[in-house]
């Protein structure tokens, strides 16, 4: 695995992004209507450790998050999950899709 | 393979920055609803549509459209028509309407209307200026445009002296009462839903309402902006029975409508989902936003009934139209 240390200040540059609060419990991922098991935890994991490629490869879990809030109304950490899924849509529409 | 992201949403920000609409509708399409109900142009308080009533008919064509490339190759083909649509405004194409589809939404839109002056509110329309908000390109992260926009409609209002806009849709709302205070300097326009005008000031019933429903909340309007009440007590105090999923308020459960656009089939099956949660408890299900109201009628099956709560509120509180 590759990491980017500078790349969770990157998307700090987006907006907020407050993974740090995680304390990866899981709630958010049972509760996602999505199914998606990397939804939301593991994506903000990847993105703490700078595993940048691992983000990278994830545009459709990022892309398809509903931003429902449904994770974040019962996450135990006040982790702003739908305002950090937006913050890596920011990240990627600049930096590799171009929009 | 998939509905190539960086093409579509490239289009919605283009449009958003060269046409002021993720999705641009004519003048008229925009406007046309409030035919025959003399609203006064402008004023301090104004109703806000934000375009996302008007715009309901075209997102569902376009869905149409982009579902019938989720399983194919098309990165090419999009990154043309985004070429080209950065020439020619290509929504008409892409999201053709008929008349008769958009009339269901504008009848929604004027009902709002009949029901806030028949509360006594006091209130004037920007026609022309009724300048679609940005929540698509703001939820997209389509940053540099949504901000830039968000500009531009502040200044509008500004120019206009709006100091207080009714608006008709979750979207709308916390576009304008929760982003734009963060992304505007100095943009202070009192923002309040049209649910929470009326339930401050419910309208008399005239025709109480003989029916069991249940309400969808949108995830918008209950968990980003905190408005639960006042579609309950509009509803109740209309003489409608409430039952409710486990699944309500804070709680509730997405129609699925925010993946429409890149992920139809998701999208599909989320709608499906709530469908059966809702028609648990009643096959009358009330939305109160317009993609809620879409996306759950696109799920529900013939004996299942998707309203907007505007339709009940009319029958509970204006009299009977005149045949
Ligand atoms: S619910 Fe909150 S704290 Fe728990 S894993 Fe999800 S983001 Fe982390
Ligand atoms: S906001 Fe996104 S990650 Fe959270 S529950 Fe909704 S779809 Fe899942």
């Amino acid at each position: 695995m590759k990491v980017d240390p500078d790349f969770l200040d990157t998307l700090r540059l987006g907006g907020e992004f407050n993974a740090r609060q995680c304390i990866n419990c899981g709630t958010c991922t049972a509760l996602c209507p999505l199914g998606m098991e990397i939804m939301p935890r593991k994506l903000f994991r990847y993105a703490l450790l700078g595993n940048k490629e691992a983000v990278l490869k994830s545009t459709e879990p990022i892309y398809s998050c509903l931003l429902c809030k449904m994770c974040e109304a019962n996450c135990p950490g006040g982790v702003h999950i739908a305002e950090n899924v937006r913050a890596l849509r920011s990240y990627l529409n600049a930096e590799v899709l171009e929009v | 393979m998939g509905i190539p992201i960086a093409s579509t949403l490239g289009m919605l920000g283009d449009n958003l920055t060269k046409r002021k609409s993720a999705l641009p509708l004519a003048g008229r399409v925009v406007t046309a609803w409030a035919d025959g109900l003399d609203l006064p142009h402008g004023g301090k308080t104004v109703i806000y549509t934000g375009q996302m009533w008007q715009m309901v008919p075209a997102i569902n064509a376009m869905g149409h459209q982009l579902a019938q490339y989720e399983e194919k190759e098309a990165d090419g083909m999009f990154r043309m028509v985004r070429r080209l649509n950065r020439l020619v405004n290509l929504t008409s194409f892409l999201a053709r309407t008929t008349a008769a589809e958009r009339e269901v939404y504008y009848e929604r839109l004027r009902n709002i209307a009949r029901l806030l002056k028949a509360a006594g509110v006091k209130f004037g329309y920007l026609y022309e200026d009724d300048w679609y908000a940005g929540a698509l390109a703001y939820d997209e992260g389509l940053d540099p445009a949504f901000r830039a926009h968000a500009q531009r409609v502040a200044e509008m209002l500004k120019r206009h002296g709006v100091e207080r806009l009714i608006t008709v849709d979750p979207h709308t709302t916390n576009m304008l009462r929760s982003i734009y205070p963060k992304v505007v300097p100095g943009f202070h326009v009192k923002v309040t839903s049209y649910l929470e005008v009326l339930a401050e000031h419910p309208p008399k019933t005239v025709r109480p309402l003989d029916s069991t429903v249940t309400l969808h909340d949108s995830c918008v309007y209950a968990r980003y902006e905190g408005v639960i009440e006042p579609p309950r007590e509009l509803l109740m105090h209309g003489g409608a029975k409430l039952v409710q999923p486990d699944l309500e308020k804070g709680l509730t459960f997405c129609c699925g409508g925010p993946a429409e656009t890149l992920f139809p089939t998701k999208s599909g099956k989320i709608a499906a989902q709530r469908i059966e949660q809702l028609k648990a408890c009643s096959p009358n299900v009330v939305t109160a936003c317009p993609l809620c109201l879409a996306s759950l009628s696109r799920a529900a099956p013939k004996d299942v009934h998707v309203r907007d709560i505007s339709d009940y509120l009319v029958k509970a509180y204006l009299p009977a139209a005149k045949a």
